[in-house]
């Protein structure tokens, strides 16, 4: 890392230093600002907040939001939800991995697609629903995903 | 903003903020939830504000960015007041239109209005749609009128008055009586009686206690705590502080899950304008009670909604479940008493406390006072959040506010109660909606997930899904869950195949009843429901699938096939182009032929095979008929046999 970056780093943990219970939310918010979590991130914490580093990768793995390796420039969340299922979210997610040729939880080679799958977006009226880096697209076709993917490089 | 006081302070700072409202005064809401965002609702306020500004009506009207009304399925939603005019799927384009028309001619724009599906009336006013008009909407009916970041707003409504009421007038043993008697039961899954696990919280020995709302909101299709959350976070805050107060609790947290990032963002600026106005903080209203509230965010687990393992994540551990011998209402969060409670349970709270527990048991069943938020989506005409009393059908949740299954589909089933909950068959459509019966009948209220299902939808392949996910949820800490629940997934997922065999359902219920009877939390004990109500009301369904391999509803990949029907066949060449796997031949007079091989069965080419044709068959349980010959496929056309 960078000093530049851990500068960076060391400002979120400043946000928490002192305060109860705080590990789930700190690494949300460095998930947040890198896209993933680094090694030398999770031994920074460690070191900073006396927190065993094994607690650190044991919280990282069993959260979805959270991300050992580096996630792609574009993150593309696919609902899964019961809403979007019945509506027809696996045939969309089929059209994705089609069209992206990555797996749900693989980022392309070239590190420009993050694909995952999420349990509920909260926009089940509008099923399917899939999610391009915040932005949310409701009501779509397979037919349609190809249109809305050829806008990120 | 100096701080209020005292009660009267807070009446008289309403009374400067209404008179200083012109109720006259026109206002365009437009609904700035998370589903209308993402049917563009952002780009409307934009245009709309231009339209305004060029007509230099900046002082003459107002505009309200409000919360979910709960129709976001027919985004972006604006209503026109005092008039209450609702105009639905409001684009951009539109701004002009509203300006012009609706707020200077005061003309009602026509083609934006509700058309009713069925009779194709049309109704103006949002208390005439009828998706509307069949709801109660107690709870969820003020958030089309208020801006969720303005607690101005809130207080213009009667916000925190019951929460003066409760400081001012009642002891807490006075509040924690009322809820009681008012049997408000829990709306986040298990239906608990509120009152008793406050009681238990607040006769808990120690010092310090925590209250916590729970908006993980971990079922899959269901956004009513969203929608509260989002959209009228003081409602939920102020239940909370008044549930503090009767529990003798002076730290409160807000359990959401990142999801939703609109969420956290207007309940963290709601709890920063209730500090400013003192109705958090110290000396609440100057009764001498403290109470201040932080906000945890869950990170995607949907274990991590159960009250344990909640309060596991709040200490910053991973949120899984834990025994609990001992309620966490007396050992929860740091083994200090804990109470949690959902979103919309905390929001009843400041009703009851207002308008007194016999008004609210007035409303409801004999076992389920009050109303419920239910998530109407699936195969139904208007989807949406639909607040409905206790004891109302699901036949009129379905067909009176639903409007019924679209497309001239039959209706089949109604899955409730969420990975926990099961599905109801036509034949119990007249049954009442409450927490006992929706049990009886082998489901769940749960969160309030209702998902419709028509004809095209497998009841094999519903369990499925719900196994799917729970064994993808389960934290694997006990055995009969992580390993029954993967044994009945393979068990289903064989029978999805065409490998189901004889004796598959019997295995399936002896699994469902170790899983049931030996798992930890509620995860575990209730993952069976969906294959077991399956089982009961769609038990032809799985063994057309073991005995004769076939799919009814032709949604299982390895048992149908796509097969186009030479007689029909028009060689238009559609499918052909759109087959993502290349696998149909054809040409311009020649019809056209899949390559069973080569088809991944994405079933494009039965959606886009032009109605009047037809052509495109899906076949299952039988074997597909052989391709016919290359040299029957020309077609003779008529025309091209005159020339
Ligand atoms: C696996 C699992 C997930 C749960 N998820 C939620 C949830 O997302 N939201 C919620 O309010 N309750 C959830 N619950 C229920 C909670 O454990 C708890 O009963 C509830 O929050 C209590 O609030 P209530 O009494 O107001 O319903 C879940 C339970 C289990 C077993
Ligand atoms: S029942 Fe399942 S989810 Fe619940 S604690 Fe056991 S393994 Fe975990
Ligand atoms: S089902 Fe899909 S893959 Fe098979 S022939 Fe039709 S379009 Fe092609
Ligand atoms: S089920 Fe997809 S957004 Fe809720
Ligand atoms: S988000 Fe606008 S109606 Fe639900």
């Amino acid at each position: 890392m960078t000093t530049e970056e851990i500068s960076r780093i060391d400002k979120i943990i400043d946000k928490y230093e002192g305060e109860e219970g705080i590990l789930i939310q700190l690494l949300l918010d460095i998930q947040q600002e890198l896209n993933w979590i680094p090694k030398e991130v999770a031994e920074r914490i460690s070191q900073r907040l006396n927190i065993p580093q094994s607690q650190i990768y044991r919280v990282a793995s069993f959260y979805t939001a959270m991300s050992l390796t580096p996630r792609g420039r574009h993150l593309v969340s696919v609902c899964m939800g019961t809403a979007c299922h019945i509506r027809g979210s696996p045939r969309l997610l089929d059209r994705i991995t089609d069209i992206l040729k990555i797996q749900p939880g693989e980022t392309s080679p070239d590190r420009s697609f993050t694909l995952n799958t999420v349990n509920c977006l909260g926009c089940c009226a509008l099923g399917p629903v899939m999610v391009v880096d915040g932005k949310y697209h409701g009501k779509i076709a397979p037919t349609e995903a190809e249109e809305v993917l050829k806008n990120y490089d | 903003m100096p701080k209020i006081n005292s009660p009267a302070e807070l009446e008289k700072l309403r009374k400067g903020i209404v008179s200083k409202r012109d109720p006259k005064k026109p206002c365009i809401a437009v609904c700035t939830g998370t589903g209308c965002l993402a049917l563009g609702a952002d780009k409307v306020v934009v245009a709309i504000k231009e339209e305004i500004k060029k007509h230099g009506l900046e002082d003459k009207v107002d505009i309200k960015e409000t919360g979910c009304p709960g129709f976001c399925e027919r985004g972006t939603v604006v209503v026109i007041y005092p008039e209450e005019i609702c105009y639905l799927k409001v684009q951009p384009e539109d701004a002009g239109e509203i300006v012009s028309q609706a707020i200077l001619a005061k003309k009602v724009i026509d083609r934006l209005l509700y058309v009713d599906p069925t009779t194709n009336e049309k109704a103006v006013r949002e208390s005439e749609i009828p998706f509307y008009k069949n709801q109660m909407r107690l709870l969820i009916g003020n958030n089309i009128k208020l801006d969720p970041k303005s607690i101005d707003d809130y207080l213009a409504l009667g916000g925190y008055s019951a929460l003066a009421k409760a400081l001012s007038q009642m002891t807490p043993e006075q509040v924690l009586a009322e809820v009681t008697k008012s049997n408000l039961r829990g709306r986040g899954g298990g239906g608990f009686p509120t009152g008793r696990k406050w009681a238990e919280c607040r006769n808990a020995p120690g010092e310090a206690r925590y209250v916590i709302v729970n908006a993980d909101e971990g079922d899959p299709g269901a956004f009513m705590d969203r929608a509260l959350l989002e959209g009228n976070p003081h409602s939920v805050l102020e239940g909370l502080i008044i549930g503090a107060y009767a529990i003798g609790s002076h730290e409160g947290y807000i359990y959401v899950r990142q999801e939703y990032p609109l969420a956290i963002e207007n309940v963290t600026i709601a709890i920063k304008k209730a500090e400013e106005y003192g109705f958090l903080g110290e000396n609440i209203l100057g009764s001498g009670f403290d109470f201040t509230i932080k906000v945890h965010r869950g990170a995607g687990a949907f274990v991590s909604g159960e009250s344990s393992a909640l309060m596991t994540a709040i200490e910053g551990r991973v949120g899984e479940p834990r025994p609990k011998y001992i309620h966490t209402a007396v050992k929860g969060v740091r083994d200090r008493p804990s109470c949690l409670n959902n979103v919309e349970t905390w929001a009843n709270v400041p009703l009851i406390i207002s308008k007194g527990a016999d008004w609210f048991t007035g409303i409801g069943t004999g076992g389920s006072k009050g109303t419920k938020i239910f998530s109407l989506v699936g195969k139904v005409n208007n989807t949406g959040l639909v607040e409905v009393p206790m004891g109302i059908t699901l036949r009129d949740v379905i067909y009176k506010v639903g409007g019924g299954i679209p497309g001239g589909k039959k209706f089949k089933a109604v899955q409730t109660g969420g990975p926990s909950g099961g599905c109801i068959p036509e034949e119990k459509l007249d049954m009442k909606v409450d927490f006992d019966e929706l049990a009886k009948a082998g489901s769940m209220m749960g969160s309030g997930g209702m998902i419709v299902m028509d004809e095209d939808i497998c009841m094999v392949d519903v369990a499925r899904y719900f196994l799917n996910f729970l064994s993808d949820e389960s934290c694997g800490k006990c055995v009969p869950c992580r390993e029954g629940i993967r044994q009945m997934l393979k068990v289903l997922t064989n029978i999805s195949k065409g490998k189901g065999r004889e004796g598959d359902i019997e295995l399936l219920e002896e699994l469902a009843e170790i899983t049931r009877d030996a798992s930890l939390c509620a995860l575990g004990r209730t993952a069976a429901n969906p294959v077991m109500s399956t089982i009961h009301y769609f038990r032809d369904e799985y063994e057309a699938h073991i005995k004769e391999k076939k799919c009814p509803a032709y949604v299982c990949k390895e048992l149908i096939s796509y097969y186009i029907d030479p007689d029909k066949c028009q060689a238009c060449m559609i499918c052909l182009r759109q087959c993502p796997a290349g696998a149909i031949a054809g040409d311009k007079n020649q019809i056209h032929v899949i390559d069973q091989e080569k088809c991944t069965k994405c079933g494009t080419c039965f959606e886009v095979c032009p109605l009047r044709f037809g052509a495109v068959k899906r076949i299952s349980g039988e074997p597909v008929p052989p391709p016919i010959p290359e040299e029957a496929r020309v077609i003779a056309r008529k025309s091209k046999e005159n020339e």
